[in-house]
């Protein structure tokens, strides 16, 4: 039941970044990417200042560019879509390579690969120095709801088991004949998907029940926070802040 | 005598749609007894332990627990004082992480702090699986899954520990390890199986429920040596075994 694609995000390590309390490490993540989201897309010094930002937490967190490009792979369908903007684009067109693309398109491109690359790589940092459950801690100390940090914590925990039912199922059907190849293959895939759910519903009973039994009255259990100290939020500081200082340069000169 | 644990009188239940489930079934349960429920599959088990923390509630008759009728008003009492460990610790192990889940039950009933930290390592010691308090559930072996299952209930300091199928789906050595955890548990203990052999390396008493109905009550090798009763319930020794050739302690 191992190898969860959940988990496979995180690497056990200990250095500073791995230290660093989770509440801080998703404050400093999210205003980064705010700050990216809001910098214009012509401004492209900035964008290098934001790399640079980022190559030095991959640095800090000792991530080698193969384990964050394995990674990578899911901006993969974003990137293909974006591909097409230069091609459908309208407005002034220049010749690149013997293929006439539009300018504007071309903007349009740059900014999904220099956003959402920003924002993955960030993400990946992230995720690769924080566990699952630290991540939910501290999302708790930030004040989220604790029904969201619950439904967070129930889908990371049964993600697995679900997946692994599924993965019987296709093996129970792959033992009795069944090569899933055609359009007719659908049908079976949508039953068993059905099946699935059917399953899932009654585990999710079972799971209330022995909540029940251990004397469940409607809320959860507070998760333990961890403590943070002025340092940590004096790095968050200085993160968003430069991000954010130049987001305001950026959007100013431009 | 002593107030039972579990005091079962003429309890009967049907599901909404009509089947009956259990039957005019009395059973008592007194403090220390090691008692093996038995009885092929939908004879009833299941629903019965789950009319003694009432999850279910009677129908007919009456359950109650240490004297302690088994109502809604006493339901949150009920639950402390009756640990049922279900078949498969997936269902039971939802928390984050072990030590998180081994909490819940105490939280639930208001402890924190200091002495919510000591009912927890009290109870992953009990089981000996301190060393796993930090691990997510879903890294966890199946035995292991199993024994903090255990921890997570007995942190409740529950009168009656009930164990729902606990050898199934554990292999020879993890089954051994069980053994050996429940046995230093100090706790009354009713466990629910068709693993008959284990029924009688553990209990010293055996119920057979068939049908909703107690068909036999008694001492585990007296009921175990009765092969006709058990064929006709569709239990029975593995072949070519009866209770004479076992060596047992």
């Amino acid at each position: 039941m191992s190898g969860s694609h959940v988990h496979t995000m995180y690497r056990h390590g200990t250095t500073p970044l791995d230290r660093t309390a989770p509440q801080v490490k998703i404050v400093a993540a999210f205003g980064f990417v705010i700050a990216v989201v809001l910098t214009p897309r012509t401004a492209l010094w900035a964008f290098a200042v934001y790399a640079a930002m980022v190559v030095v937490g991959m640095l800090v967190a000792r991530l080698s560019p193969a384990f964050v490009l394995r990674r990578a792979v899911v901006l993969a369908p974003f990137l293909i879509v974006a591909l097409l903007f230069p091609i459908v684009g309208s407005g002034e067109r220049i010749d690149v390579l013997g293929m006439s693309l539009s300018v504007d398109g071309l903007w349009d491109l740059w900014n999904v690969v220099a956003k959402a690359g920003l924002g993955f790589f960030t993400a990946v940092i992230l995720a690769a120095t924080t566990e699952v459950t630290d991540l939910l801690r501290g999302l708790e100390a930030l004040h989220m709801p604790r029904i969201v940090t619950s439904i967070i914590g129930f889908a990371v925990r049964y993600l697995d088991i679900v997946a692994a039912d599924f993965a019987r199922m296709r093996v129970a059907l792959a033992s009795r004949g069944y090569r899933g190849r055609s359009i007719r293959a659908w049908g079976t895939y949508a039953r068993t998907i059905g099946a699935m759910f059917v399953r899932t519903y009654e585990r999710g009973e079972r799971v209330y029940l022995a909540m029940l039994s251990r004397v469940y009255t409607g809320s959860m259990p507070a998760v333990g926070v961890i403590a943070v100290s002025r340092a940590q939020w004096v790095f968050a500081a200085v993160s968003v802040g430069t991000a954010a200082g130049v987001m305001i340069v950026a959007r100013g000169v431009v | 005598m002593s107030t039972p644990v579990i005091d079962i009188r003429g309890l009967g239940f049907a599901y909404p749609d009509g089947t009956t489930a259990l039957a005019d079934v009395d059973l008592h349960i007194h403090r220390g007894e090691r008692v093996a429920l038995l009885g092929p599959n939908g004879a009833g088990k299941t629903t019965l332990i789950l009319h003694m923390n009432g999850i279910h509630l009677a129908q007919t008759g009456t359950v109650s627990v240490s004297g302690l009728p088994v109502e809604h008003d006493h339901l949150i009492d009920i639950r402390r004082r009756v640990g049922i460990v279900f078949q498969d610790p997936d269902d039971q192990l939802f928390m984050p992480t072990v030590r998180e889940d081994v909490a819940f039950g105490p939280s639930n009933l208001g402890l924190e702090g200091a002495e919510l930290d000591e009912r927890v390592a009290a109870a992953l010691a009990s089981v000996e699986v301190t060393d796993l308090a930090d691990r997510a559930p879903n890294h966890l072996s199946f035995g292991q899954k199993r024994r903090v299952s255990i921890a997570g209930v007995m942190a409740m300091k529950p009168e009656i520990l009930i164990l729902d199928e606990p050898t199934s789906n554990l292999d020879p050595a993890s089954r051994a390890d069980l053994t050996s955890v429940l046995d230093s548990l100090d706790v009354t203990r009713l466990i629910v199986t068709h693993d008959l052999l284990y029924a009688l390396e553990v209990c010293d008493r055996a119920v057979i429920l068939d049908g909703g109905r107690i068909v036999a009550d008694g001492p585990t090798r007296d009921v175990l040596g009765d092969s006709e009763l058990l064929a006709e319930h569709r239990l029975g020794l593995p072949a070519g075994l009866t209770i004479d050739r076992l060596d047992l302690p």
